[in-house]
């Protein structure tokens, strides 16, 4: 494994959210990410995962390693095609929870990771995507 | 299905998570180590995650659940070997598991209990 490969995880079981924390993980050391930056991706990677499973059943994860001119950086976009997030605000604030978690899954991401970004349209599913910058 | 080894040592209980668990194993540690609690009487329980290279919310609040559930128990939990990246990323995360006795290794924590290598 030398370069870096942009690569699609389907998230079926809870298994595969362990698949996804090693490949994320695999991404981020062949981009040369401190052992703190790939901890932060991979902890961020496993929760949207986990959020896909929870909520949704399931979904699907892309890796996109970045190498291109002087930036280099890490993005992941989780895809589900669940009940969708009726309000997002509320989702996003920390101690709220559906699932029976403590509520950190989302707002706990976002300080996790430099981008951010939540689509979610209720009945048709969300996509998260987030970028971890090297 | 995996699970996490759970073994006696002297008088207390050693857990080594040794890989990156799902959660379904996770859950099964919890029901294990309060079985294991009671069936030896043991009032202590290290709970080693030196391995694991993240602990995620779910991950967190296993630990904190685990250490509670010991704690009703009449054992105490000590978590020992966080690593650095892992303590950072999990207090940016919003979990500072507060209420959780940790220990930096095996050694530190069994001073901790007042346990030393001579009387255990």
């Amino acid at each position: 494994m030398t370069a870096p490969e942009r690569l699609t995880v389907p998230l079926r079981s809870q298994e595969d959210v362990v698949v996804l924390r090693q490949r994320v993980r695999e991404q981020a050391v062949v981009l040369n990410f401190s052992l703190l930056d790939q901890t932060k991706i991979v902890t961020a990677a496993s929760e949207l995962g986990r959020n896909a499973m929870t909520y949704a059943g399931g979904g699907d994860a892309i890796i996109e390693p970045f190498q291109n001119g002087g930036r280099v950086g890490l993005a992941l976009t989780v895809i589900d095609h669940g009940p969708g997030i009726p309000n997002i605000e509320s989702a996003m604030r920390p101690g709220f929870s559906t699932g029976g978690g403590l509520g950190l899954g989302l707002s706990g991401t976002r300080r996790l990771v430099d981008e951010f970004d939540l689509r979610s349209q209720v009945g048709e599913g969300t996509i998260v995507r987030v970028v971890r910058w090297k | 299905m995996d699970r996490v080894p759970i073994v006696k040592v002297g008088k207390f209980l050693l857990a080594t998570i040794q890989t990156d668990v799902q959660d379904s194993v996770a859950l099964v540690l919890q029901e294990d180590l309060a079985a294991r609690i009671i069936a030896t009487r043991s009032r202590l329980v290290l709970l080693d995650i030196s391995s694991l290279q993240i602990v995620d919310s779910f991950i967190g609040r296993m630990i904190a659940d685990i250490s509670g559930i010991a704690r009703l128990l009449d054992a105490e939990v000590i978590v020992v070997g966080m690593q650095p990246a892992v303590a950072m990323t999990l207090v940016e995360l919003g979990l500072t598991l507060s209420g959780v006795r940790t220990a930096l290794n095996v050694e530190s924590a069994l001073a901790m209990a007042g346990i030393s290598d001579h009387n255990s």
